[in-house]
């Protein structure tokens, strides 16, 4: 039996779960964890500039890999400074586990110089929590804590060390365990073959059906086989912000991104359905608008590998708990009897209706402008990249432009705060994807306001290298409260104009950068190629309309197709 | 409408806590809560009582369920079951007349009487929770009610049905 100290437990477990990057920051007691990742180098240690950055680092690294991401910080604020990230990667279902050092064991419950109760403070944002109390444990703890972190719905676990436990003096057995099931934790992951079977004669009998399909599909991995039943049923397919890319966005079935700011295709087709397969989405408020008129016609048959997920917002007709691949793959193999000759004649219908909705050509905006408008800016980043960029993104009106203008035919290369809405995630979280491809294109959209809730994250970028390329929508304005405020409170620019911008160009110079700003739309095409052309990071400030809104969006109170189109047209 | 939610989950640190949050996060009511370990020490079993029409408490079992240290999750108010509470109560009496009526109506109500003072009883009851709000509105009538403490409903199913790992 290995004899070893608490800390290179801590190291050793972690690498046993194949942990490549650990995000941290170090602290009083987290310093003998951090003397024992001294003396190794398969575990690659990030040193960030804030912790919330960490873990949204972490995040991103999860997001574009799937894998686990890993967090190490230190007790009281280098804890609480995690708090915002965990509750990004809670609300998106994103696996993540975070070691948080804690006061020794005699000192808990006394005030003692940076304590923080994290497992309290993190209870509501966390899948699960471990505080160790004995150094044996740690482990079994680290085990389970990914276990947990990536199985069934993932999320973020906390792991909780004190002190005392993890000093490099003292030396204790160290058993890896090879079983880390729990009697309390069996996850679902086939559907019920009933449920199955009602949901697969819904598909048959439907004459107007749709998919829905959201970020469960990409945790999943479920991409072909959802290709697959769509192609099938010749059914056109929607997709949440978080499903972005499951199925591509340049499939002609496609119809955009329904909700809040889905295309008029996509939410009409919604309302009018008479079957909506639900995959691995969750009926959030921001899709489905009141949910008193939601979607009137429709059988709906959920697939979620959270029971209760199912039925919470929106009832469902035929529910199916199971992960969405192996769903979906429960259903191919039924389907594969039935007679899909009619399949064409029976949707034709259906399709004259949609492609009369997609005639509108609802993402059209004002090409004859000088000013840039932000939408022209993310078809010009898509050219560029080939549409095969990693793309991180903040929160704003540039998210949901970067969203609907830049097609995504891949999974996993949209990365954004959907559920929490977190400014400030971009720029750490595409830090993350870098990490995890350093030959990859990862870009962040982001904008004036949210670049700088985590822009001391530039210098963690030149003591890596790493080549990111910021576009930042410069609208000098929290253009998404603007926009609301616009819209609801008759233009009063509360609080929403920021007054003492940096020059950002000059900033990313002081960081060891390379800054390019945009004034003109007949610059814009060049300075973009100059961007990917210039080897590092390259931060792009460039100077859109103000005054733009995010279209289409829905009306507050409707359905889910009463949509405003323009400033001034309406469904 | 009032329900009896039953709860087997690891006897862990930090369980409770984490019920306990899923109730307060997600807005849900919690009129009482009875926990202790079972038979077996390494599970705790957890009554609580809540309001709730039928989507809330499948919101609320869904919720409960998803928790890593929850194993099984069950509504007894579905079915035919037992539930019983336990109430302990001093009632001061003044009065020999007091003294007789409190008296009187403990062996009405089967109940005890624990502890003897000068000029007070402690009694004890167990029942449903209507019965013991029955006692205390007679105690209250024949003497003074000084403090009382109540258990919670704990509860089981009638017959086979069992919350078992
Ligand atoms: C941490 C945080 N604080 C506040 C908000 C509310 N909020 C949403 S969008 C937004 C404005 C974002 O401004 P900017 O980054 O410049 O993007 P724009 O909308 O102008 O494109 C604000 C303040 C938020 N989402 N996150
Ligand atoms: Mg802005």
């Amino acid at each position: 039996m290995k004899m070893m100290s608490g800390a290179a437990m801590v190291v050793e477990a972690l690498k046993e779960v194949g942990v490549t990057h650990l995000f941290g920051y170090p602290g009083g007691a987290v310093l003998d964890i951090y003397d024992a990742l001294h003396a190794q180098d398969d575990i690659k240690h990030v040193l960030v500039r804030h912790e919330q950055a960490a873990a949204h680092m972490a995040d991103g690294y999860a997001r574009a890999t799937g894998k686990t991401g890993a967090v190490l910080v230190t007790s009281g604020p280098g804890a609480t400074n995690t708090i915002t990230g965990i509750a990004t990667a809670f609300m998106d279902s994103i696996p993540m586990v975070i070691l948080s050092g804690q006061v020794p064991s005699m000192h808990i419950g006394e005030d003692a110089f940076q304590e923080c109760d994290m497992v309290g403070i993190s209870r509501p944002v966390v899948k699960h929590s471990f505080l160790v109390k004995k150094a044996e444990d740690i482990p079994m703890a680290i085990a389970k804590a990914f276990y947990i972190a990536n199985t069934g719905r993932p999320g973020p676990v906390v792991v909780d060390l004190p002190k005392d436990i993890v000093n490099v003096q003292d030396s204790h057995p160290y058993v890896f365990p090879d079983d880390v099931t729990m009697r309390s934790y069996n996850p679902t992951l086939k559907g019920h073959n009933k449920q199955i079977k009602k949901a697969v004669a819904s598909m048959l009998k439907a004459q107007r059906p749709v998919l829905y399909v959201g970020g469960g599909a990409i945790v999943a991995e479920a991409g072909a086989y959802v290709t697959q039943l769509a192609e099938l049923l010749q059914a056109p397919v929607c997709s949440t912000l978080m499903g972005l890319g499951a199925f591509s966005s340049v499939h002609p079935q496609f119809i955009g991104m329904l909700g809040m700011h889905g295309t008029l295709e996509a939410n009409k087709t919604m309302h009018n359905s008479d079957c909506i397969i639900a995959l691995g989405s969750r009926f959030d408020d921001r899709v489905t608008n009141n949910v008193d008129k939601f979607c009137p016609h429709a059988d709906i048959i959920h697939v979620d590998i959270d029971p209760a997920s199912i039925s919470k917002i929106v009832n469902a007709h035929i529910p199916v708990v199971g992960s969405v691949d192996k769903v979906v793959l429960q259903m191919l193999d039924l389907l594969a009897d039935a007679d899909f000759a009619n399949q064409e004649q029976k949707v034709a219908d259906w399709w004259r209706q949609i492609e009369e909705w997609r005639s509108k050509k609802c993402l059209q905006f004002d090409q004859s402008s000088q000013v840039i408008k932000p939408q022209k800016v993310i078809q010009c980043l898509y050219e560029h990249t080939k549409g095969d960029a990693y793309v991180s993104s903040d929160v704003g009106q540039h998210q949901m432009f970067a969203a609907l203008y830049y097609p995504f035919a891949k999974p996993r290369r949209w990365i954004n705060s959907g559920g929490l809405g977190t400014m400030g995630f971009g720029l750490p979280a595409a830090m993350g994807v870098q990490f995890a491809y350093p030959d990859a294109v990862s870009v962040v959209v982001t904008g004036d306001g949210s670049i700088q809730m985590n822009i001391q994250e530039l210098s963690t970028c030149l003591q890596y290298g790493l080549p990111i390329k910021i576009i930042s929508l410069n609208n000098r304005a929290l253009g998404m409260v603007r926009q609301w405020q616009d819209m609801n409170y008759k233009g009063r620019h509360s609080c929403s104009y920021m007054e003492s911008m940096p020059d950002f160009v000059k900033l990313a110079e002081a960081y060891g950068h390379t800054g390019i700003k945009v004034d003109h739309l007949d610059e814009l095409d060049d300075a973009m190629a100059r961007c990917f052309a210039t080897p590092g990071l390259v931060f792009m400030d460039i100077m859109v309309d103000q005054n733009e809104h995010v279209y289409p969006m829905q009306i507050k109170y409707g359905a889910m197709d009463d949509m405003r189109l323009s400033k001034k047209e309406r469904t | 409408m009032r329900r009896i939610i039953s709860v087997l989950m690891e006897n862990a640190p930090g369980a409770l806590s984490r019920i306990v949050g899923v109730f307060s996060q997600r807005g849900f009511n919690v009129d009482s809560l009875c926990v202790a370990p079972t038979d077996d020490e390494s599970l705790s079993r957890l009554t609580i009582i809540t309001q709730g029409d039928d989507k809330v408490i499948e919101q609320i079992t869904k919720q409960v369920n998803k928790l890593i240290d929850v194993l099984k999750i069950a509504e007894l108010t579905e079915g035919p079951h037992i539930e019983r509470e336990l109430m302990l109560i001093k009632v001061g009496n003044k009065t020999e007349l007091s003294r007789a009526e409190v008296k009187r109506n403990v062996d009405i109500f089967r109940a005890r009487i624990l502890d003897v003072n000068a000029n007070n009883y402690t009694i004890e009851i167990t029942g449903t929770s209507d019965k013991l709000c029955a006692f205390e509105d007679v105690m209250s009538q024949c003497g003074d009610i000084i403090e009382s403490a109540r258990t919670g409903v704990c509860g089981l199913a009638r017959g086979d049905k069992a919350l078992r790992p």
